[in-house]
């Protein structure tokens, strides 16, 4: 196969003009061959116009208002959360104040409660005390009779036992004597 | 491009830069001189070729039926027809460069930019197609591109520069994308070439200088003008400056093409050191060295390309120093 055999990295030397392209000098670069330029210029042209519309018509405001989507998304959720705490803190000071007047309100109860009860009480003392001393007095007055009527029994009995003596002793003794010297006797 | 005589692998470092037509065209050779032939082209030229010794080649003529022409020392005659020619057989046109590459010719570099478009739109496209609040997977680099971009164009140039965001992230992704399906083996590198490079870095400097002007009027050319210098080194330096400004369209091309040239090339240079016995596992290391270099320069050169443009616009935006 002859055609192969031929080289393009060589040098084919030019003779005349027309189809055939300048050629690379034997060292020279390949992007110093003027002749591709204004194939290259051209395609390049089409593909850098083929990328600028798929990125300012699509590409581009797509990923913008992904991206917008995206910060209105996060800032609203930031303010949601603020707002959410806001309200938190809120409840939490409700919280605590219901607890503090809770805590008021039952002290009051329990100091209320305690003063009626003691009210009660100091009544129901009182009761007691004047029943106590009701009761004494009663007692007192029993008391009294029952050693008035003991000294008189005594006395009674003081006589009886002195007119026994005396009979005993055979005598004859007046009633009225005895009396007199037992009365004298318990007077002492 | 291995010559059929050569032995094993050969690696041309070159090669992979050279504009070659996708489809390539064959023609049937009628004639034959000593060690070469003529081609019929399909519009009817008729042209004849030479070569000397093995794998040598001498040379191409176009000539008409009967027409007689020296190439080298041979002495070629055109046939019209197969049969006073010989045995004949198809001639690869593109290979003998008789193909030609005209503006709208389908070539490799055609190929590989197509991919470069393909690639961008697979990544910009299909990713974010869900356009989810929480992103997936392939969201998340295209959002990443984005923001890499719209954050740099808007801490070097500005606010109001990001009205030409779109514009700079073309680019960027253009760049980007054709440094690294460079990368695979035995692809193009459309960024290697000067033609596209240059393009790109005077379509930024034109459309940054028009747009200074548009802005500003003539007080764009305070950028030459250093206020802040002493009076008498004004004028130096506004020479300084327009020289500066006027070289960076070359600089801001050549560090591109030159970057991804000479990367893809040592390579090249290295897989040839690896024909070699003795040295091949040295040779092998340095290509994996090379490559990761590589993948770094890729990456490095589409972002300094990006923010240079950046600065430029800044330039054109705000003229004052």
């Amino acid at each position: 196969m002859a055609a192969t055999r031929h080289i393009a990295w060589g040098a084919p030397l030019l003779l005349a003009a027309g189809p055939v392209r300048a050629a690379e000098e034997e060292g020279g670069l390949p992007q110093l061959d003027f002749s591709t330029f204004p194939n290259q210029i051209f395609w390049l042209v089409v593909a850098l116009v083929a990328i600028y519309l798929i990125l300012s018509r699509i590409a581009l405001p797509r990923i913008g208002a992904t991206l917008a989507e995206r910060s209105g998304t996060i800032s609203n959720d930031l303010a949601a959360a603020e707002d959410l705490k806001a309200r938190a803190a809120e409840a939490e000071k409700a919280y605590e104040k219901a607890l503090a007047d809770a805590r008021a309100e039952a002290r009051g109860i329990a100091d209320e409660a305690r003063a009626e009860i003691q009210k009660e009480l100091d009544a129901a003392i009182a009761e007691a005390d004047a029943r106590i001393a009701e009761r004494a007095a009663e007692s007192e007055e029993q008391i009294a009779t029952i050693r008035d009527s003991a000294t008189a029994s005594v006395r009674e009995v003081a006589r009886e036992t002195a007119q026994a003596i005396v009979a005993a002793m055979g005598v004859e003794a007046d009633r009225g004597m005895v009396d007199a010297a037992v009365e004298t006797r318990m007077e002492g | 491009m291995a010559t059929e005589e050569s032995e094993g692998l050969v690696f041309h470092p070159m090669d992979q830069f050279i504009i070659k037509p996708l489809f390539e065209e064959s023609a049937e050779v009628t004639g034959v001189a000593s060690e070469g032939g003529i081609a019929i082209l399909p519009n009817g030229e008729i042209v004849a070729e030479c070569a000397r010794g093995i794998g040598e080649h001498i040379g191409v003529a176009t000539l008409s039926t009967g027409q007689v022409a020296e190439i080298g020392c041979e002495q070629i005659v055109a046939f019209a027809d197969a049969q006073s020619a010989g045995v004949p057989y198809l001639a690869n046109l593109a290979e003998l460069g008789l193909q030609p590459i005209r503006w709208y010719t389908v070539t490799n570099s055609t190929l590989w930019m197509a991919l470069t478009v393909l690639a961008i739109a697979a990544m910009m496209l299909l990713g974010t197609r869900g356009r989810s609040v929480v992103p997936s997977r392939g969201q998340s680099i295209a959002e990443l591109a984005y923001g890499f971009i719209h954050k740099m164009v808007e801490d070097v140039a500005g606010k109001e520069a990001l009205r030409y965001f779109p514009y700079i992230f073309t680019l960027f992704l253009f760049i980007i994308f054709s440094n690294f399906l460079g990368l695979i083996p035995t692809a193009f590198t459309p960024t290697a070439q000067i033609a596209v490079t240059a393009v790109l870095a005077l379509a930024v400097f034109l459309g940054v200088t028009i747009l200074g002007f548009v802005k500003n009027g003539a007080s764009f050319l305070q950028l030459f003008w250093v206020s802040s210098a002493p009076g008498w080194l004004r004028a130096p330096l506004a020479v300084i400056e327009v020289i500066s400004y006027f070289v960076r369209p070359v600089s801001h091309s050549i560090r591109l093409a030159g970057n991804m040239t000479a990367g893809h090339a040592v390579i090249k240079v290295f897989a040839a050191f690896a024909a070699l016995l003795a040295v091949s596992p040295l040779a092998i290391l340095g290509v994996v060295a090379i490559y990761g270099l590589e993948v770094l320069v890729c990456a490095i050169q589409a972002y300094v390309f990006t923010i240079l443009t950046c600065v430029y616009l800044k330039d054109a935006l705000h003229p004052h120093h």
